[in-house]
């Protein structure tokens, strides 16, 4: 009788796995892009239909409510299977335990570009089917006009050489201002988009090396200080709109020649490249200690609570094929993370008119400080950048941004691994 | 008045109990967490345990300090002045960071300061950011609840009347209500741009002589241009309030009063207005609680800038809570606001009760 019942126990656990996948629920942050649904679900059915262990289900989310909503679900303790997120904050959620360690084959990313590979305390978390890039948009004609030289990787702007092409702007009287640095943009944009400059003078946001991390230093040492006398100059000097710009100048200020220059992300290329016919994108400047680009956009990973990690990490190794890559590239025009996707691409293969991105993430692209303590500093860079912009002393401004970042670390033990 | 509790009439607690229901679930048991938040050091994302904490969320939100400073001297004791021939002070940075001598000053910072006797008296708070807003929230509050009210007043005079197509009158009024205040802050924000509708319309009636300021960018009219705005966007609930008011006062007292031969003055001064006293007390009650809320405008139109201009009290509990997964320092204000308008609240009952 016992051995009956084990048989046909044996028996239907069999049946049912063979007759039904097992379910994985997703999350994505892309509710209101067409384009970008119609690959993901494209991804998602391809995948279902590829083997018959899983099958995936999404559930989109606009971006805007899409972190609170993760936030949520793992406050509830219903998160799902799989989830993105956004690269920089993927410590905060693998230390607070909403993500754990992704079990794919290294060897699968091994040609990544370094921004879209999520990793930290030595684990990947996390991968992304593409990166962003920003770059200093301008007009050729523009460089010709103003006589300025056209920078390359190798031969980037200097300090002296940036304020000139500024200042011969300004004086050409021909613009509104000479740069739209896109302060009107309020978000994570601020410290995706200028704490590259922060480091080209040799500053940083945290200390990740220092034990207990700390900002004391690095964001209001001398390097940070002549950072922030340099960028209270752009707007008080009258180079650039301050955080009050209209944001119809930012969507469409530098196609209508309200700018000569624009520091923009490649995802908002393609109606400068439909604008204007000759557009080039122009490595971020050299302030002394480098060049740089903020790298790693979103990313997928698989939750700490799903009882199936490897079927979350089947699905993202499965995406990570060049086809897939290559048609988000394609459809949003992104940054495909390998060379061989990005020759199959529009717009980053060789000689596309933006392949110049892919050099430049290749090359420029450094990390937001990858600690946890990430989403609270990067809030408080930016209310110190608003308020050196607004013309705020700059000094105190950054001392009071330190404190209130090593306030937020001492409040959390350090963001010290919890066990 | 002269109801009481009683338990007799249990089909009236039954049809109650909804409402007592949904109250309780989502006004009185977030607000006790709130109050029990508050003294530990909660987290929004934490793997760590929630400890007490005590009142130390309360001392760095409101701890204040006081240091005076003589004017730097030099060698010869003269001094030191500034190209404008202002004295110079040392920096407070070097008092207010890890200065073994004044423990109790690390980590605050400058809110105000003003000259007294030979030096400089400075006002130091833990929390400059929230000193900023407390202000802002009572000036917004003392501005918005009294012109509010009136011109909610006298639209409803206005618009009491008998006329031909007065409802469209009523329905335009009205319309700013009904529209959602997020998607009303962002038209407002293309208006007040720099070059935007209300400067282009300034200097048109003035031929150009008007130069608009940038009036959200600015910190001198920042928080002005939101108090317009707010005003402009609600203004037309509370003149539905005041006409359902009007609209109880009796014709026959009137009458009475023309046949008297009363002014217009006269009759709004001892008719209408003496009508309208529960609809006042009621209006500027909800009026006043309405603009401590201030948020949605703040978080579209400027975040609390420029310079802290216009930081609220619940856009900084909203800000600390989620934006900087602090939801104790978020529970910390709102008790603090709670405190603030209950105790608002009560002065305005008592200040309006009626005196026999």
């Amino acid at each position: 009788m016992t051995r009956l019942t084990t048989a046909t126990a044996l028996a239907l656990i069999w049946a049912s796995g063979a007759l039904a996948q097992t379910e994985l629920t997703m999350w994505y942050h892309g509710a209101g892009n067409q384009v970008e649904s119609e690959i993901i679900n494209q991804i998602i059915s391809d995948f279902n239909a590829s083997q018959s262990d899983w099958h995936v289900t999404i559930e989109s989310f606009p971006q805007a409510a899409y972190n609170d909503a993760v936030v949520a679900a793992a406050l509830a303790g219903d998160l799902p299977d799989i989830l993105d997120v956004d690269g920089p904050i993927m410590p905060n959620w693998a230390w607070a335990g909403y993500l754990q360690p992704l079990p794919i084959d290294p060897a699968k990313i091994e040609s990544f570009l370094p921004g879209p590979k999520g990793t930290w305390n030595d684990q990947l978390y996390s991968v992304g089917l593409w990166d962003a890039a920003v770059a200093l948009v301008t007009r050729q004609s523009t460089l010709d006009e103003l006589g300025l030289r056209t920078p390359t990787l190798e031969e980037p702007w200097t300090l002296e050489e940036f304020m000139g092409a500024m200042e011969a702007a300004k004086a050409s009287g021909k613009y509104d201002y000479a740069i739209d640095l896109g302060m009107s943009d309020q978000g994570e944009w601020y410290p995706y988009a200028f704490l590259p400059f922060l480091w080209s003078f040799g500053g940083d946001l945290v200390d990740v090396q220092a034990d207990p991390q700390t900002a004391e230093g690095v964001l209001n040492g001398d390097a940070g200080l002549k950072f922030g006398e340099w960028w209270q100059g752009m707007f008080a000097n009258g180079y650039a709109p301050g955080p009050s710009q209209d944001p119809a100048d930012h969507a469409s200020g530098f196609q209508e020649g309200k700018y000569a220059f624009s520091w923009n992300g490649n995802w908002l290329a393609l109606p400068f490249l439909e604008a204007y016919d000759d557009v080039v994108f122009l490595p971020a400047p050299d302030f002394g200690n480098g060049n740089y680009i903020g790298g790693a956009s979103w990313q997928f990973a698989v939750s700490g609570t799903t009882e199936h990690p490897e079927g979350g990490a089947a699905f993202i190794e499965f995406a990570l094929q060049d086809k897939y890559l290559a048609q988000f590239s394609d459809g949003i025009g992104l940054i495909p993370p390998t060379t061989t996707a990005a020759a199959m691409t529009q717009n980053y293969k060789e000689s596309g008119p933006m392949a110049v991105f892919y050099d430049l993430s290749a090359d420029q692209a450094r990390l937001r400080p990858v600690t946890p303590g990430y989403p609270v500093a990067s809030k408080v860079f930016l209310k110190a950048m608003m308020d050196i912009a607004n013309g705020a002393d700059v000094a105190d401004t950054l001392d009071s941004a330190v404190d209130e970042i090593d306030a937020d670390i001492q409040a959390n033990n350090g963001y010290a691994q919890a066990q | 008045m002269a109801s009481r509790l009683s338990f007799s009439n249990r089909a009236g607690w039954l049809m109650a109990l909804p409402g007592f229901g949904l109250i309780a679930l989502f006004v009185i048991l977030p607000f006790v967490l709130a109050f029990v938040l508050s003294f530990t050091n909660q987290r929004l994302v934490s793997p760590n345990p929630t400890e007490w904490v005590g009142l130390s969320n309360y001392q760095s939100l409101l701890g204040l300090g006081v240091l005076h400073l003589e004017p730097e001297r030099d060698e010869a004791g003269q001094v030191v002045t500034d190209e404008n021939g202002a004295p110079e002070y040392p920096r407070l940075r070097s008092y207010t960071r890890n200065n073994p001598d004044y423990p109790h000053l690390q980590g605050k910072s400058e809110w105000f300061s003003f000259d007294w006797g030979n030096g400089r008296t400075y006002v130091l708070a833990s929390d400059v950011v929230f000193m900023k807003a407390i202000v802002n929230t009572l000036i917004f509050v003392a501005v918005v609840a009294p012109v509010q009210a009136g011109l909610a007043l006298v639209l409803a005079l206005l618009i009491n009347q008998r006329l031909r197509g007065i409802n469209i009158f009523r329905t335009v009024y009205f319309m700013p209500v009904v529209v959602s205040i997020v998607v009303v802050s962002l038209l407002w924000r293309f208006i007040y741009a720099e070059d935007g509708l209300l400067n282009n319309l300034l200097s048109g009636l003035t031929f150009g002589a008007f130069d608009g300021p940038d009036w959200l960018g600015n910190p001198r009219t920042a928080l002005g241009a939101i108090i317009g705005m707010s005003i402009w966007q609600a203004v037309g609930f509370h003149m539905v309030i005041w006409l359902s008011g009007l609209q109880t006062i009796s014709p026959t007292l009137y009458e009475a009063g023309a046949i008297e031969g009363a002014s217009r003055w006269q009759t709004f001064r001892y008719i209408t207005w003496p009508g309208l006293r529960n609809t006042a007390v009621l209006i500027l009650i909800v009026i006043t609680m309405q603009a401590f809320a201030l948020f949605a405008q703040i978080d579209v139109m400027t975040k609390g800038g420029p310079l802290d201009s216009t930081q609220t009290i619940v856009f900084q509990a909203v800000q600390r809570g989620y934006g900087k997964q602090d939801i104790s320092s978020g529970a910390t204000i709102s008790v603090f606001l709670f405190v603030l308008v209950l105790s608002i609240s009560l002065l305005q009952r008592w200040l309006t009760r009626e005196r026999r």
